[in-house]
């Protein structure tokens, strides 16, 4: 694979500015909320759970685990992995899985996030750890 | 209250193209209306509530407007859009309408054209920052969904392969169907990979065409000729990752519209004769069987082996007509034909190879979106009177 895939740089929005703003600095972030203790995934200013505006910017461990994966053969930009990983901090979240043999892919492993790059802020991955 | 028995389907029809580069989408949309105001045996200008989805070009004023409605007369609208199940959920609403008095004969329509063009795409979504980038479409969607199955229930591509097997052993005797070759496991496991573990045969067709249903009063269905046929229960209900919390893609929103729809109608899923149960791929059904409550969470594998869908020779024959796995599969979306197969099952006008004796409790159920990432389900529960 060693053609560079394009992304989409994402639109960004002042809910979810700051998310992107840490993503050029390297870092992945969750919400988490200080009423009901509960993280979740992609950002929201009100708690999913809880309804409190009480939430708070944590940076993630960048570590989780493959919940599931589907491997997508026939596509105009060659072969990709879509799937879910379950964060350390207990979120699951939908990614692509690359920089690793994805014929290998297995639910359950061990993955880590990387970012690339886009023409604006650069978007979260994974790969195997 | 209840909509219990206050809406009869006293009209429908199945467009027969399956490819129409002739036409427009509009008048795809104008021929299944023309074709449901006629089986019912009524005029247009009776028509006083319609409904569509976002298939229908424009929205509803400009359908309403272009199918030349009674706007004189026309007082109940609902444009619902949840994909493929809008139509099964537009049943239900236009039960509502018609119980609630505030329409009596109410429009349905769908139609479109994604094997001759490109679908337009939908509006973005809260998420679409945090998920676009990374390709979810059907294929994959459905695909996770079928890998995680597999991984917490043991469930094999063969077990899934029967439910493509049950569906064209169907199709052979519908004369519109676009696959009407009868197929084995071993065809549907030679198929090639197109999202892991979904082979070709597992995904449904992408057709052209459309259906429209006209549904309507006790009273109204009883001084027309066509059989009775009328909604018991109904039940709508939706999905999605939800914050990332607990992900489960092993269930649909199913397993909530499903016991909503049983609980008004009064039955168990041991009283349907037929099931018409949306087939975008074989993992969707399985998983809406589990989720129905016709089998227990993780054995629907086991449930759709062997044969246990075809009609004359399991216990639950389903789709009749070929499905989407078969037959066809207008504007990628599978919740009108569901209900057009279940209502010709309990009129008794399925084709005769495949029709299921003295058939008087049938179900229609479908999901909308992407299975494997938010999605909406209903089901809606028919009986012959």
């Amino acid at each position: 694979m060693s053609e560079v895939k394009k992304y989409p740089a994402p639109v960004t929005n002042p809910e979810t500015s700051a998310f992107w703003d840490a993503a050029k600095e390297g870092k992945f972030m969750i919400k988490r909320c200080t009423a009901c203790g509960e993280a979740h995934y992609f950002p929201r200013s009100i708690c999913p759970f809880c309804y409190s505006d009480k939430t708070v910017w944590e940076q993630a461990s960048g570590e989780g685990t493959i919940y599931t994966y589907s491997l997508m053969r026939k596509s105009p930009t060659g072969p990709y992995a879509i799937g879910y990983v379950t964060l350390k901090e207990g979120p699951s979240v939908q990614t692509n899985f690359v920089d690793c043999d994805l014929e290998k892919l297995k639910i359950g492993q061990k993955v880590k996030v990387v970012f690339k790059p886009t023409d604006g802020a650069p978007l979260p991955f994974f790969t195997v750890a | 209250m209840t909509i219990k028995g206050k809406a009869y389907i006293a009209g429908i029809y199945e467009h027969p193209t399956r490819h129409a580069p002739d036409k427009s989408t509009a008048q795809l949309h104008a021929e299944v209306a023309k074709g449901a105001i006629e089986d019912a045996g009524i005029s247009k200008d009776d028509v006083d509530g319609y409904f569509c989805a976002g298939d229908a070009p424009g929205g509803a004023w400009p359908m309403v407007d272009y199918l030349g409605l009674n706007t004189k007369k026309l007082r109940h609208v609902d444009s619902t859009e949840t994909g493929g199940c809008s139509y099964i959920i537009h049943l239900g609403h236009a039960a509502e309408a018609i119980a609630a008095g505030k329409c009596s004969i109410a429009l349905i329509t769908l139609a479109g054209k994604p094997r001759t063009g490109v679908m337009p795409p939908r509006a973005a979504g809260a998420e679409a920052d945090f998920e676009s980038a990374y390709g979810a479409t059907t294929h994959n969607a459905y695909g996770m969904c079928a890998m995680r199955h597999m991984h917490d229930y043991g469930t094999t591509s063969e077990q899934l392969a029967w439910i493509k097997v049950a569906a064209s052993h169907h199709a052979q005797y519908n004369p519109h169907a676009m696959l009407k070759d009868v197929v084995t496991v071993e065809d549907v496991l030679n198929s090639p990979m197109i999202s892991d573990p979904l082979h070709r045969m597992d995904c449904c067709v992408v057709s052209d065409g459309g259906g429209a249903l006209i549904v309507t009063t006790p009273e109204i269905a009883r001084s027309l000729k066509k059989p009775l046929v009328r909604l018991i229960g109904h039940g709508e209900a939706m999905k999605g990752p939800r914050g990332g919390k607990d992900l489960d893609l092993t269930y649909s929103a199913g397993v909530w519209s499903g016991p909503r729809a049983f609980e008004e109608a009064g039955i168990t899923p041991k009283d349907i004769k037929y099931a018409s149960i949306y087939d975008s791929f074989t993992i969707t059904v399985l998983m809406q069987l589990e989720d129905l409550g016709f089998c227990k969470k993780g054995e629907g594998g086991k449930f759709v082996a062997d044969g246990n869908l075809i009609s004359g020779v399991g216990k639950l024959p389903f789709n009749t007509d070929g499905g989407g796995l078969c037959s066809n599969h207008p504007v990628n979306r599978g919740g009108m034909t569901k209900i057009l197969e279940a209502v010709r099952q309990l009129r008794g006008e399925a084709h005769p190879k495949v029709q299921v004796p003295n058939c008087d409790l049938a179900i229609a159920h479908g999901t909308g979106g992407l299975l494997g990432v938010r999605h909406a389900a209903s089901t809606a529960i028919l009986e012959r009177v």
